[in-house]
């Protein structure tokens, strides 16, 4: 598959305060596949959220080029065809849904596309369907839960049938559970769906669960690659202030100690394993 | 002050043939019905009028009481009203006279007829934000003012705005109770004291209000963009408005109403 995505050598800074130019991205080179599952995980402040930004034309590059579906994003005339391409979810449910009832807010985006009104129907009920939340479909969106808030500004993403979601720390204003909801949500967007996922994040635990991790730092790319190769790299990670989950976390303590234990074992039951293999 | 009681535009949920209705033929039948009352001068018109209301609110199934309630706030406007025309009426018939206070028959039979009109006139208009979501009350509008977009009055957006503001008022007054309790528990006193002490009280509470509340509204705007927003252009509605064959029929009741009524009133009846 081709790529969705594509940054060359991205730079971005806000307008000069006091003769110093804030610099967030610094030379962003990325190339997203289609139908991928992609993390980007970094610090606050490290322009994760300007990266994410830039991928639907909500910012535009101060240097360099952002491509969608080969579109420059630069191209105010097919605004409307980039946004369409990649749709974006945003960290607080409350501020993304327009209508108060949740289907009317599903159906916000194909409305504003001038979509058929029996079309925008069968795509507001699939989306619902998509997010689990189509029980819910004539309720009050300030009743729902935080998680099932998030979930409906999902559908009303994938209302408008995008190819590819960016989403900007969707799970950090949610409690456990509504977070789990979120993130099974995402995954089967991905796997059954096929849509490409960018999914912007600061818990380790998320970007785990992603096909391709990339750290960044202060505008830069500092790794990029399977989690569990970004992961082992465990002394790169903590320079950029990163902790490493705990499962590689215990497993690089062992080997500091000088113990042969194996730094790619991510999930509980690999780690498990690994120490398993270890005491026998 | 229990922030959570405040109800505004009310709805109650039903499924009467009020409430499925049409909202642009109830917003139509509303101002007929506003006409029709102003056209009203005695017994007979008023009696009619009457019939109308008491007629749909029967149909529509709200309970009565809640009407009523509804028309306690403007009480102090009533009795004033009552009051001035009951004052200042001239009229050959006088009845009795204190000072500079003089008190005519037909004094007596305004303020009489005033009271009433506006009593239904308010208990008419309650009818509609009954019966009516306030999502399809914006609709309606926004599809009954369709053609002053050729003189470039911006309904789309004005309808945008309302129906926006009508989605975020449970979210800042669920805001307003959090800054409220964040700050009652710093030792704000909000109950206490005369009435400028606790509007003064009340200054902290908005600026941070209004803060979060510009904040919102910027977020709100980015996501309305990826959402493919570009204003009324080319935009399509998931729920279509369809006059039916009972709205046509509502329509032409209410005409015939106000036309016979304004006859009727024309003669003094």
């Amino acid at each position: 598959m081709g790529t969705i995505i594509k940054t060359e050598d991205l730079r971005f800074s806000y307008p000069a305060v006091e003769g110093v130019t804030p610099v967030v991205l610094d030379g962003v080179d990325l190339e997203i596949e289609e139908g991928s599952f992609v993390a980007v995980l970094g610090h606050n402040g490290c322009g994760k959220s300007t990266l994410a930004k830039h991928m639907n034309a909500i910012l535009l590059p101060s240097g360099g080029a952002v491509y969608v579906d080969g579109i420059d994003t630069a191209d105010e005339d097919k605004l409307l065809d980039i946004r369409r391409t990649v749709g974006m979810v945003f960290q607080n449910p409350d501020n993304q849904i327009v209508a108060n009832v949740v289907e009317e807010d599903v159906a916000f985006a194909p409305e504003n596309l001038g979509i058929p009104p029996a079309e925008i129907r069968q795509r507001v009920d699939d989306a619902l369907k998509a997010v689990n939340m189509y029980d819910h479909r004539e309720h009050a969106p300030h009743l729902l839960s935080g998680g099932q808030k998030q979930r409906v500004a999902i559908a009303g993403v994938i209302a408008m049938q995008p190819r590819c979601i960016v989403l900007d720390e969707p799970t950090a204003m949610l409690d456990p559970i509504g977070r789990k909801d979120v993130l099974r949500t995402i995954k089967a967007l991905n796997r059954e769906r096929g849509v490409t996922v960018v999914l912007i994040t600061h818990h380790m635990d998320e970007a785990a669960q992603a096909d391709r991790l990339i750290v960044m730092a202060k505008g830069k790319v500092v790794a990029d690659g399977a989690p569990k190769a970004v992961f082992s790299q465990v002394e790169e990670l903590r320079k950029v202030g990163l902790t490493v989950p705990q499962t590689t976390q215990l497993l690089w303590e062992l080997r500091q100690e000088g113990y042969d234990v194996p730094l790619d074992a991510l999930s509980d039951e690999e780690c498990a394993q690994a120490l398993y293999e270890l005491l026998r | 002050m229990a922030l959570k009681d405040i109800t505004l535009g009310q709805y109650f949920p039903g499924n009467s043939v009020v409430h499925r209705l049409d909202p642009r033929t109830k917003l139509i039948c509303v101002v007929l019905y506003i006409v029709a009352l102003f056209l009203a001068s005695w017994f007979i018109t008023y009696a009619v009028m009457f019939g109308v209301l008491a007629g749909a609110i029967a149909l529509s199934k709200v309970p009565p009481k809640s009407i009523l309630r509804g028309l306690k706030p403007i009480l102090f406007i009533v009795v004033f009203t009552a009051l001035l025309n009951i004052f200042y009426t001239p009229g050959t018939t006088v009845l009795a006279q204190v000072w500079i206070f003089t008190v005519t028959l037909e004094g007596l039979w305004r303020a009489f007829f005033m009271v009433i009109r506006i009593m239904m006139l308010i208990s008419g208009t309650f009818l509609l934000t009954y019966t009516t979501s306030p999502i399809l009350l914006t609709d309606g509008l926004e599809s009954l003012l369709g053609p002053l977009k050729k003189v470039r009055v911006p309904v789309h957006e004005l309808a945008m705005m309302m129906s926006i503001a009508l989605r975020f008022i449970p979210t800042l007054i669920e805001e307003t109770d959090k800054i409220m309790s964040a700050q009652r528990a710093r030792g704000a006193d909000f109950e206490s004291g005369n009435l400028i002490q606790r509007a003064k009280a009340l200054l902290p509470l908005l600026v941070p209000l209004f803060i979060s509340a510009f904040r919102r509204a910027d977020e709100l705007a980015t996501a309305m963009e990826c959402r493919c927003y570009h204003g009324g252009e080319g935009r399509t509605r998931l729920r279509q408005l369809k006059y039916q064959a009972r709205d046509y029929m509502t329509l032409f009741l209410f005409l015939a109403t106000t036309i016979g009524v304004g006859v009727l009133g024309h003669f003094g009846l």
